[in-house]
């Protein structure tokens, strides 16, 4: 979905408007409010699920495998016992962890490249937007599996594979603006006064290319979160006993015919994850550009 | 046109080349040696040497590489390493019911999600345009596993309505429709969302052109001008967006064949992948991107056809 | 009948915009009887389009009707249900609009377009449309009049395009007919060619025919009257020859001296009206034109009404009288 989304557009909306701020605007939408709750949750999980969490996530006690919820253990255990409310807490650190790491990596790596593909010369620009082209031109699962056969699941070949996925649309986006910069007056202007491609690169590009770049990054988190969930839910991602959203909705999964408190509560934070984050990028970007906005009144 | 086609097909070998030769580079350059892996910690060096040689990978790199694709041009993807059956024939079996899925899918989703962004756009700004809104966005967001097994939950588990698992009976065209229900409805659901925001926003966009006020001038009732004058315009950018989409429609069946027991390109490259069987993944991988290429470039060209103006820019 | 076919009574248009309320039309009154041309002139921005886009009932979504009626045959369009205004445009009122290049839509052939036009005809099949369709593009002078229903817009030249929206917009017969810069968008020759064809049609056309135009030779070879607006005012309104002649209101005159056309010997600077044409969110108190005239003075900061000058003529301006 986030490639529909054209975050240029939304730098160049991004003007200061009197009235109201565009976060403040952003959040006064139901759909805004509910999003930046769920996703404050998350966070907040993420970062003190040492103290919210009521057991060990690993601690195994199959004497009580697979039960209902009970004063004990509010949305019942797994197949080994373990807790399900502290794993999902857990979880949310995996989640949250995997994707700032790997959408991190894709940043800087999708940084450097798209300013040497956008300022370096012209055979290496060639072979960068082919190299692009290529990586987008694989469907992404495919990819994905390829690299995970011939490196062996685990958490590291997850952030290494979400990372290479993901660097071509950043690549892109900083080529372009590069591209769109190099051509500018002031550019031009700075560069007939001798100052140095670093000087250049450091005063001029960063600082316009970071604000899409951060925007962008924040559409990917949804995606991301959902494809480590998908890999662990396959057992090529977080490899057990870490607990992920996915390895526990696979539990659930293989105890269908037994128990379907677990199956249910390891899809919920999925599904609240993606539409928490969905609907406060959404509304994030309503706020933000006023283009869209007026096309939505027409 | 003619040239166009060339054109993309070319870039299109270009880039598959370019995939085959980064996946044998990896598993060249990867530390540790895959038939260790596979054959795990108990295994003697003549059973690892002899793997090796059954998998090809004891060539030289670029041999392995020129070698592969030397016998793809014949059809020859190699010899499954655990069956001793030929690549190929396995992968062409595969193929069919994932292409069945993807389509059945599409094709539910295109049939509602196309006339719900219309909709949207007769009565923008309705209620019905904001809950289709509220929905799209939703559905859209929500993975395509965590469907199918609620999906699973509730129709095959709770009320016992849809086959859990596998494709039907072989022949039995009733039974295998019955098996595709959920799975279909699983890659879908979020389809039917992407489906009617594209077209409600490439409608909107087109809706402000001149010569849907002239349709309106001459008095056209809202829903002629929206399907008759506005949708053959506004499908165009939804129609290539479709295309580039459809790896996703492949990611989501390998998670619904994997679910719901179902043959296919999904399911046969997950086990290859789970028992790093290299000629099933490197066949898979191949056979999956070829397919990819090939629709964008259907795709853009099929856009020729719907668009007389681009048509005549090719026909030059 | 007993009023005029068309009457445009104190018509009032806002558009709602980012920066604010834009008062595109203020205290509007127009007429034309059947068999008449009446032209409306203004530069850029004085809300002509807007007047031609009210009496087709085509605003945009932000314009908002503040005040006024646009009575047709008696009867107030905007007072009818939007089936009934429906169906009133294109069987009697009929539009052909600026840009010939963008007024088709470029993936339907010319004849699918000609045929879904007389979509009002319930009683007349297919095949007898499509061949009244023929009829009408030779009637506008396109050749091969059968072979272009087969093609698409973009085949055609601007000239042939505008030929055929005038053709589309005179299928149905329809009473009123409005040009809505017909011409501005092409070149002098083809220009010439749309005003002779349009000479032509109104012969043996008697309907109405409201021309919209910044360009006064376009105005004085086709009308019979003539409005002149200003800042979303009319402020002139006169038989073609009086207005050429006689021209009351410092505006149209001012408008006037800048046509090229006009000029007896050649100009070193072309002449031009000073200033801009006012910010329509923030209107003067007094006469709009004041802030650009040369003969204001304090009179001018009380708003003019329109002065009668004699029978049909008038302007808004205190410096006239009868």
């Amino acid at each position: 979905m986030s490639s529909a989304i054209d975050p240029r557009q939304l730098a160049a909306g991004a003007e200061p408007r009197p009235n109201a701020g565009p976060l403040r605007r952003a959040l006064a939408s139901p759909m805004g409010a509910f999003g930046l709750t769920i996703v404050a949750i998350i966070v907040i999980l993420a970062l003190f699920a040492g103290l919210l969490a009521p057991y060990d996530p690993l601690k195994i006690d199959v004497v009580h495998k697979l039960e209902g919820p009970s004063a004990a253990h509010w949305i019942g255990t797994d197949n080994l016992g373990r807790d399900t409310l502290s794993r999902i807490f857990y979880g949310a650190r995996v989640a949250l962890g995997v994707a700032c790491v790997s959408i991190g990596l894709a940043m800087i790596a999708g940084l450097l490249l798209g300013l040497v593909a956008g300022y370096g010369p012209r055979w290496l620009d060639g072979i960068l937007v082919l190299f692009f082209d290529s990586m987008s031109a694989l469907p992404m699962i495919m990819f994905a599996l390829a690299v995970i056969t011939v490196l062996g699941p685990g958490t590291g070949t997850l952030i290494l594979v979400i990372a290479l996925v993901s660097i071509p649309g950043y690549g892109r986006l900083v080529r372009a603006q590069t591209l769109g910069l190099k051509r500018s007056d002031f550019i031009v202007a700075e560069r007939s006064l001798d100052a140095g491609p670093a000087r250049i690169i450091l005063v001029h590009l960063l600082p316009n290319v970071v604000g899409p770049l951060i925007i962008l990054a924040s559409m990917d988190i949804p995606v991301v979160i959902m494809l480590e969930a998908g890999l662990s839910f396959l057992g090529l991602g977080v490899r057990p006993p870490t607990p992920s959203w996915g390895s526990i909705l696979y539990d659930g999964y293989n105890a269908l015919r037994s128990s379907t408190t677990l199956v249910i509560a390891g899809g919920l934070p999925l599904v609240l994850a993606t539409l928490g984050f969905t609907f406060l990028g959404e509304a994030l970007r309503d706020g933000l550009d006023p283009k869209l906005q007026r096309r939505g009144l027409r | 046109m003619l040239r166009y086609a060339i054109k993309r097909i070319g870039l299109g070998l270009l880039i598959l080349i370019i995939v085959m030769v980064g996946m044998y580079a990896a598993v060249f350059l990867v530390p540790g040696d895959p038939a260790a892996v596979a054959l795990g910690p108990r295994a003697t060096p003549e059973m690892k040497r002899m793997l090796m040689e059954r998998m090809g990978l004891d060539q030289p790199l670029i041999w392995q590489v020129v070698n592969f694709f030397r016998n793809a041009l014949t059809g020859n993807l190699g010899i499954d390493v655990w069956s001793k059956r030929p690549v190929g024939t396995i992968i062409a079996e595969a193929l069919p019911n994932t292409l069945v899925l993807g389509v059945a899918s599409i094709g539910w989703s295109m049939l509602l999600g196309v006339p719900l962004g219309c909709f949207a756009v007769v009565y923008r700004d309705g209620w019905l345009d904001r809950l289709v809104g509220i929905l799209s966005v939703s559905v859209i967001a929500l993975p395509s596993f965590v469907v199918s097994i609620y999906a699973l939950l509730l129709f095959a588990v709770k009320f016992n309505v849809f086959p859990a698992i596998g494709a039907g009976q072989p022949g039995n065209v009733a039974s295998q429709i019955h098996a595709l229900v959920l799975p279909c409805f699983a890659i879908g659901l979020g389809w039917v969302g992407y489906l009617a925001r594209l077209v409600r926003a490439s409608m909107l966009e087109v809706m402000g052109e001149p010569h849907i006020r002239t349709a309106r001038a001459f008095g056209l009732p809202e829903w002629r001008v929206v399907f008759r004058f506005a949708l053959r315009i506004a499908i165009v950018p939804t129609i290539s967006l479709v295309a580039v989409g459809l790896g996703g429609i492949l990611s989501s069946a390998v998670f619904v064949e994997v679910i719901f027991a179902r043959p296919g390109i999904g399911s046969l490259i997950y086990n290859a992948v789970t028992s790093r069987n290299y000629p099933i993944v490197m066949g898979t991988v191949l056979v999956t991107t070829a397919l990819y290429v090939a629709i964008t470039i259907t795709a853009d060209l099929l856009i020729a056809r719907l668009d007389p103006r681009v048509r005549d820019v090719f026909r030059d | 009948m007993t009023g005029p076919l068309l009457s445009v009574r104190g018509l009032s248009v806002n558009f709602r915009t980012p920066q604010g309320i834009v008062r595109a039309l203020g205290n509007v009154s127009i007429q034309a009887g059947a068999g008449e041309v009446v032209g409306i002139v203004g530069e850029s921005g004085c809300g002509k389009s807007t007047l031609a886009a009210a009496v087709g009932n085509l605003l945009p979504g932000n314009a908002e009707i503040a005040a006024g009626e646009i009575r047709f045959r008696d009867r107030d369009i905007l007072r009818l249900g939007s089936d009934a205004q429906r169906q009133l445009r294109g069987r009697e009122i009929a539009m052909v609009f600026q840009d010939p290049m963008t007024a088709f839509s470029p993936v339907l052939t010319i004849g699918e377009q000609l045929i879904e036009f007389q979509h009002q005809m319930t009683d007349v099949d297919k095949a007898e449309k499509r061949r009244r369709a023929e009829a009408m593009l030779a009637r506008v002078g396109i050749s091969d009049a059968g072979l272009r229903l087969n093609g698409y817009p973009h085949e055609m030249s601007g000239g042939m395009r505008q030929r055929t929206a005038i053709a589309a917009a005179l299928l149905m017969s329809p009473s009123l007919l409005i040009a809505d810069e017909p011409t501005t968008a092409l070149d002098v020759t083809l220009e010439a060619q749309i005003i002779y064809l349009l000479r032509t049609l109104r012969r043996d056309y008697n309907g109405a025919i409201v021309v919209v135009s910044h360009h006064l030779g376009v105005i004085a070879e086709l009308c019979d009257r003539v409005y002149v607006m200003y800042a979303g005012e009319v402020v002139e309104s006169a038989p073609v020859d009086a207005l050429f002649h006689q021209a009351r209101h410092p505006y149209t005159r001012a408008l006037l001296e800048c046509d090229p056309a006009r000029l007896d010997q050649p100009a070193e600077f072309l002449p031009t009206i000073a200033g801009e044409i006012p910010d329509l969110t923030v209107l003067p108190d007094g006469c709009s034109f004041a802030p650009r005239c040369a003969l204001a003075d304090d009179r001018c900061r009380i708003r003019p009404e329109l002065t009668s000058l004699s029978e049909d003529h008038a302007a808004r301006c205190h410096r006239v009288s009868p």
